[in-house]
């Protein structure tokens, strides 16, 4: 699974990388966690708000961070 | 949070807004027995007036723009946007600046999105001045201390400066200097799915906004009253007034310029605010001071430096600077 965390640097684009890789720990997935923080690419996604989360190349969260079940979700899907 | 919980604790907030003068009355008179027309008693009574007035507020408007926050977004309003003419692209902006959620560090992918999506640049504009400028919590701030006179007043210049220093700069043309890339990005629109709420959701969307916001400000709240509660009924001093008071036509632009490097969010400026006034400052300034320091600060022009040129951030903050000095002398004139 790729996982990209899409984020500049603020706080809750941290606290969102955080939450990922605890979850991929939490479930034992394997997967490849980058985070972009290149606007350039962000910009690619087509977010507008960080931070954003994508999983194979698609968008599935942007602006805000979600519910640990939220991205429990995300994850097996 | 169920939902019938909501209905509930509306009841609950208006017996107690409505009835505070009568528990201040009964705390401060009939519990610790002060006495009555002394400026100490005056100060506590204040105090514990203000504090629960201001909170019940703040969670409750806090509330009501976070659930009116979750019909919008940046995606929305970038659509609203797109093809409006000039005047009435900046008063839409304006007014969606005020109402889309917005953080300060997200001010480059929105800027970025507004430009691609052929929006121009003063009304892009527009928008980022209005969205950190216009603050629901510095509003309520404003209403608790000073009265709801202020706190309109605030809103309706703020929304002018942020229309008029957006139709300003796009009269100007100065496309030139945006940094080239800008106009290189392209970014794959239909990238973002929109995100269904429920009833349930906006509730709680609501919800969380308070938990965040309220979470974070409520000791800036309790300073800036114990300020205002210590000035209360007392005579200004002038130890600033000879500088910043009535009179000095140069107060307002040397509170501006004070103002820009300072960073602060809108709660953390509000006892500033109080204590200058205490100390003889009068609103306008007081007013200026605040608006400069959440409107205009040195981290998002840091931000913004990565997608403007340097002579654009400069025409940006005189343009801004010059509408809030208005606002400051329009504020002292009518002296509320």
């Amino acid at each position: 699974m790729e996982i990209k965390v899409l984020g500049t640097g603020c706080p809750k684009c941290k606290k969102l990388e955080q939450q990922v890789n605890d979850a991929v720990v939490e479930m034992g997935i394997e997967a490849n966690i980058e985070k972009v923080e290149d606007i350039f690419k962000i910009m690619q996604y087509g977010v507008m708000r960080t931070p954003g989360l994508v999983i194979n190349e698609k968008v599935v969260l942007s602006g805000r961070l979600p519910k640990s079940s939220e991205l429990k979700e995300f994850l097996t899907n | 949070m169920k939902n019938y919980l909501y209905i509930i604790l509306l009841p609950v907030w208006i017996v107690f807004y409505l009835n505070l003068a009568a528990i201040a009355d009964f705390l401060v008179y009939d519990l610790i027995q002060l006495e009555p027309e002394k400026h100490l008693t005056e100060s506590i009574w204040f105090f514990i007036y203000e504090v629960p007035k201001v909170m019940l507020l703040l969670v409750l408007i806090v509330f009501a723009v976070g659930v009116i926050r979750s019909w919008f977004s940046p995606e929305k309003t970038r659509k609203a946007l797109e093809g409006k003419s000039l005047f009435a692209g900046n008063v839409m902006a304006s007014g969606l600046g005020i109402l889309t959620p917005f953080c300060s560090c997200s001010a480059i992918p929105l800027f970025l999105g507004f430009v691609e999506a052929g929006i121009p640049l003063g009304v892009t504009f527009s928008f980022l001045i209005a969205a950190p400028l216009i603050n629901e919590v510095a509003l309520i701030l404003l209403a608790g201390l000073f009265g709801w006179k202020v706190a309109v007043i605030y809103v309706i210049t703020g929304l002018s400066i942020a229309v008029f220093a957006g139709f300003i700069l796009e009269k100007l043309k100065l496309q030139r200097y945006v940094a080239e890339w800008v106009f290189s990005v392209k970014s794959n629109q239909t990238g973002v799915i929109e995100e269904t709420f429920n009833f349930n959701d906006r509730l709680n969307a609501g919800l969380e906004s308070v938990k965040e916001i309220v979470g974070k400000i409520w000791i800036y709240v309790l300073v800036g009253i114990a300020v205002g509660a210590g000035a209360h009924g007392y005579v200004p001093e002038d130890y600033l007034a000879s500088i910043m008071g009535e009179g000095n036509w140069y107060a307002v632009p040397l509170a501006i310029l004070l103002g820009i490097p300072l960073y602060s969010n809108a709660a953390g400026i509000i006892p500033i605010v109080s204590v200058l006034m205490e100390k003889g400052v009068t609103l306008g300034t007081a007013l200026a001071f605040m608006m400069s320091v959440i409107g205009l600060s040195l981290p998002e022009i840091i931000i913004l430096k990565k997608v403007l040129k340097w002579q654009l951030i400069t025409i940006f903050i005189v343009v801004v600077a010059t509408g809030i000095t208005l606002v400051g002398f329009l504020f002292n004139l009518i002296n509320i």
